[in-house]
């Protein structure tokens, strides 16, 4: 396209320069690359990326450029527009340059673009077709290397493609912060690659794979799976975390095949995790529940008929029943959930979160900030609770970007430093119980002591953002509430963003389908009306169904089990009640002890909204049609609808109509737009205050259950490539402790209260803070959840050398 | 084959407080490494990279680079033989296949006992002296099949004091007084009249260090 055919909107004031014989303006400091783009001039490029810094690496952008000194050739990812600049884009001389750069580019890359799984989107293959001469002068042997090499579990590397462009190994060093490939040897050898034993174990590694512009960087999941232009793409968000970040899930043959990154402004600038990016795998797995499902006497599982499923569930849900999960539906889904469970059943406890997390009405009471505002220039993002890394991967990476760079400052207080410290302003290693105090110190000056650096943030006055996630399952959520109240209190413009783990809780707030009292939209949509929500949090639902008082327990995807802090009372929970009826795709722990089993449709399969943490309104798109006899949520919930004993006909056609089709729930009001896509508002009123208990001084450590990104979740267990990629459980202490405690490393040691004892392995870890044994939650090996008691504030151990191996 | 010694990991300390960025101390560190075990260990590379705080495989491709830096075991004594076209001209070749022959060995090649390697490398910029060869980077010019079995024979008695493979780092230019530049280390010397002038232009606040 030609600038004389673009329909972009032209600036008129800026930089003026002449483009193709075109008078034209750019930004200050602008890319000519960028103005190019702009102003609907397409230039070829292989290295450039615009959420990288340019390296001028391939030469494929070289453009005639004349500054006043007659025309040059100049790489124009390199250069910035300026005055009376002149650029010829189609004239001979670039012409000439460019079909030399890709002759050069092609003379030593392969002709296997038929079984090449990049043949069909490759930007190579493009330019070559393009701009390239068509034919080869060059005749000699082509280099040689290993046909792929696994540089990871997830991403495969062929070599012999690579035109060592940088784009992979500046994402892995600039973006992701974890520089575990880069180019090897010198001259016509050099090469990407890991160093050896040491393989590109980033959680980001699927986005090399994405902006590899040839087929060097495959991913082993979509390798030979389909063709591009075989691919049908389905703009969707991924539900993995709260982050919401935007993807294109793509099809072939009715199968999900590959998850794309899309380059949201306002969300996750086409970065993904490979959480997010690889997570569709679960969707064709073989242990996949593709049609209901009775336990037998004899514990098997058999069969049955959705009819017969649905009158089951329905009796059951006719007595005292109670629901837990459903943070992972989509947003129409969890409303009817929460009208059928409400209105048709009676039913008054249900929660969406498994209480684990940051609970709903301490999140409800905050202002809510957007990514774009909390990484603002010139603002300070205070972390309170886990590494972002782990809880909200693709969110960390723009986090990243601008503490790396300087334009904000960061201050964490956690239990085991963030992936950030280095680069914080101070990341303060506070204790379970202590979380408060550390960040009330932190904000406020005690005289004589102003220079202290822990009083970092007295005298800021610079917008701030607090991002907050439940930093230990094994200590009251209260601590948490508490540091946020501190903070609300001394910082009242402080605006807040909530980091949770399950994709759309804020989502399942909005639904009701958490407990607490807030306004929510009515029926008709138009009139917002204070509702009383019931709900009952899961820690009071389980407890209700371990004494008995609790017939029938409905699990919407949800695994107390594995996930629920106390896991003895879950496990008792699950025994006492009469009946479990699990709306889940897999078998899990919890799962395991359910009645009936209602399969349902997966990610890619359904059609909806998703509710980010900031608030922010997105879609999910269906791609593939359900397997097997599986229903969607919006389907089972509003069946159910039907079969109620109290059923009232004209409400339930009317949600069914209505609800079936998908319309939202959301009332128009509650919805905020602006070019960066709607959002919803977030009432606010006054937080809860919450006094929370002093902690007990003990002997011993203080336990801290934190999470990874790779752990034993239902899906990941599901997915093939994923479930390998858990690690085996270990625990982390500072290295004065060990030395306290006489620990010596390598040697198992031996850690008890009056819950457990267990001999565990263990690692010194300075990022972990004194006085605090950091134990990974639901990775492999054990589980750290036996020592907790729920009912006590913060739980102690203590620790002793084991017996030497 | 190791990591650094307790004693080089001093030395280390030592380079790496030299620089601002302790990143900088890169190539000296792996000079030190190499004057270690005679190449480049990966267990070297990764104690290095823990040592400047950077990754393996950053190290590694800092080190790949360089030619000059082994990453495989070689001989105690690594000889490089000029084939380049003043060479060439003078018998460069012919020198080549005579060491090969009488060490028994491929150009590449390391002979049995681990004393000898041989390389056959470009233009080593002694053209007034080919045909030349380097013996672990000492210079010997004006060769031929007789002076080559002596040089062989002389490092076999121990008769040519010449260190062991991997000591490049401490192979110094030895520069009279007069003609010394007279660069100080960071801390002493003074910015230059450029910065200052850029400086005092721009309204930044930088500190600058150099005139601490």
């Amino acid at each position: 396209m030609t600038a004389t055919e673009s329909s972009a909107v032209k600036a008129t004031t800026g930089v003026p320069f002449t483009l193709n014989g075109q008078e034209l303006h750019a930004e200050e400091g602008e890319l000519l690359i960028e103005a190019c783009d702009k102003n609907g001039v397409h230039i070829p490029r292989f290295c450039y990326h615009k959420r990288m810094e340019s390296v001028g690496m391939c030469r494929m952008c070289i453009v005639e450029v004349d500054t006043g000194r007659g025309p040059a050739l100049q790489p124009s990812c390199m250069l910035t527009v300026t005055p009376e600049m002149k650029v010829e884009t189609e004239s001979e001389a670039t012409k000439d340059a460019q079909d030399g750069v890709l002759e050069l580019l092609l003379a030593n890359h392969p002709l296997d673009c038929p079984v090449c799984d990049k043949g069909g989107e490759c930007p190579l293959q493009d330019n070559a077709f393009a701009y390239g001469p068509g034919e080869s002068r060059f005749v000699e042997e082509k280099r040689h290397f290993e046909k792929p090499i696994p540089i990871s579990d997830l991403v495969k590397l062929d070599r012999e493609r690579c035109i060592l462009c940088d784009r992979c190994t500046r994402f892995a060093s600039d973006v992701a912060g974890d520089s575990l490939i880069h180019f090897i040897d010198r001259g016509s050898s050099t090469q990407v690659n890991t160093f050896p034993d040491h393989p590109f174990a980033s959680y980001y590694s699927g986005n090399t794979v994405q902006i590899c512009p040839v087929g060097a960087l495959t991913a082993a999941p979509y390798r030979f799976k389909a063709r591009p232009w075989d691919l049908t793409g389905s703009p969707s968000t991924a539900t993995v975390d709260s982050s919401g970040s935007r993807v294109l899930v793509q099809s072939s043959q009715d199968k999900v095949v590959r998850i794309q990154g899309v380059d949201s402004d306002a969300v996750n600038w086409g970065w993904l995790s490979d959480k997010e990016r690889f997570i569709y795998e679960a969707n064709v797995s073989e242990d996949r529940i593709l049609q209901p499902m009775r336990r037998a006497v004899d514990g098997s599982l058999e069969p049955m008929r959705w009819n017969d499923a649905l009158k089951q569930t329905s009796e059951a849900l006719g007595k005292k029943a109670a629901a837990i999960g459903g943070a992972r539906l989509t947003l129409e889904a969890q409303h009817v959930w929460q009208k059928v469970l409400a209105d048709e059943f009676s039913v008054v406890s249900y929660d969406a979160s498994l209480g684990d997390d940051v609970s709903a009405d301490v999140v409800d009471s905050l202002p809510k900030a957007t990514y774009d505002w909390a990484f603002n220039a010139g603002s300070v993002v205070v972390v309170v609770g886990q590494d972002l890394k782990e809880i909200l991967p693709s969110i960390y990476l723009r986090l990243r970007g601008v503490v790396k760079d300087g334009s904000v400052e960061l201050v964490e207080f956690n239990y085991k430093s963030g992936s950030l410290a280095k680069l914080a302003r101070k990341s303060v290693q506070s204790r379970p119980g202590e979380l408060a105090k550390d960040v009330k110190q932190a904000f406020t000056a005690t005289p004589g002591e102003r220079s202290s650096d822990l009083n970092c943030l007295v005298d800021t006055d610079k917008p701030l953002t607090v991002i907050f996630s439940r930093p230990n399952v094994a200590e009251s959520a209260d601590y948490l509430t508490e540091a946020l109240q501190v903070i609300q209190s001394v910082r009242p413009d402080a605006h807040f963003l909530p980091a949770f783990r399950r994709g759309n809780t804020v989502g399942a707030q909005l639904a009701g389908l958490t407990p607490g009292v807030r306004e929510v939209a009515t029926e008709d949509e138009i009139i917002v009306e204070q509702v009383a929500v019931v709900g009952r949090p899961t820690a009071e639902i389980l407890q209700e169904a371990a004494n008995g008082e609790v017939e029938t327990l409905l699990l919407l995807g949800a695994d107390p089990i594995s996930d629920f802090p106390d896991k003895a009372l879950a496990e008792a929970a699950l025994d006492a009640v009469n009946t479990v009826i699990a709306v889940d795709c897999f078998e899990n722990p919890s799962v395991a002890s359910a009645n009936v089993i209602l399969p349902v449709a997966m990610y890619g399969e359904v059609n909806g909204h998703f509710v980010n943490s900031e608030g922010r309104l997105s879609p999910l798109g269906a791609r593939v049609t359900a397997p097997g006899l599986v229903r969607s949520d919006l389907e089972i919930a509003a069946s159910l609808a039907k079969t109620a004993p109290q059923s009232n006909s004209d409400a339930q056609s009317s949600l069914e109509t209505s609800h079936m089709l998908g319309s939202e729930p959301i009332a128009w009001d509650l919805l905020e737009l602006s070019s960066e896509g709607a959002r919803i508002k977030t009432p606010t009123k006054p937080i809860q205050r919450v006094k929370a208990d002093v902690p007990t001084v003990a002997d011993g450590l203080r336990l801290v259950i934190g999470n990874k990104l790779w752990d034993q979740g239902t899906i990941v267990e599901n997915s093939r490539t994923l479930a390998g990629l858990c690690e085996t459980f270990k625990v982390r202490i500072n290295p004065a402790d060990a030395d306290r405690f006489g620990l010596t490393a390598g040697a198992e040691i031996v850690v008890k209260n009056a819950k457990a004892t267990a001999s565990v392995p263990f690692i010194t870890d300075s990022s972990v803070a004194e006085g605090v044994l950091w134990a990974p939650a639901n990775v492999r090996g054990f589980d750290p959840r036996s020592f907790v008691t729920f009912s006590e504030s913060v739980c102690y151990v203590e620790v002793s050398a084991g017996e030497q191996k | 084959m190791s990591r650094l010694t307790s004693a080089a990991v001093i030395e280390a300390e030592e380079i790496i407080a030299r620089y601002p960025r302790k990143k900088s101390a890169l190539i000296p560190l792996l000079h030190l490494a190499q004057a270690q075990d005679g190449y480049v260990a990966d267990d070297a590379m990764e104690h290095i990279a823990e040592l400047l705080d950077i990754t393996p495989v950053e190290v590694l491709g800092t080190c790949s680079f360089y030619e000059m830096f082994k990453r495989e075991p070689v001989g105690k004594y690594l000889v490089n033989i000029c084939t380049n076209i003043s060479c060439q001209l003078m018998g460069g070749e012919e020198l080549l296949h005579h060491a090969e022959k009488t060490l028994g060995i491929k150009s590449g090649g390391t002979t049995e006992d681990g004393m000898f390697t041989i390389e056959d490398v470009e233009c080593i910029a002694a053209c007034t002296e080919a045909p030349c060869m380097q013996v672990n980077y000492r210079y010997a010019g004006r060769l031929d099949e007789v002076r080559f079995d002596k040089i062989v024979s002389e490092i076999r008695e121990g008769k040519l004091a010449i260190p062991a493979h991997g000591n490049l780092g401490d192979v110094k230019q030895h520069i009279p007084q007069e003609r010394e530049s007279g660069i100080k280390p960071p801390e002493q010397t003074e910015a230059p009249a450029w910065f200052v002038r850029r400086m005092s232009e721009s309204e930044s606040e930088v500190t600058i260090n150099a005139n601490k």
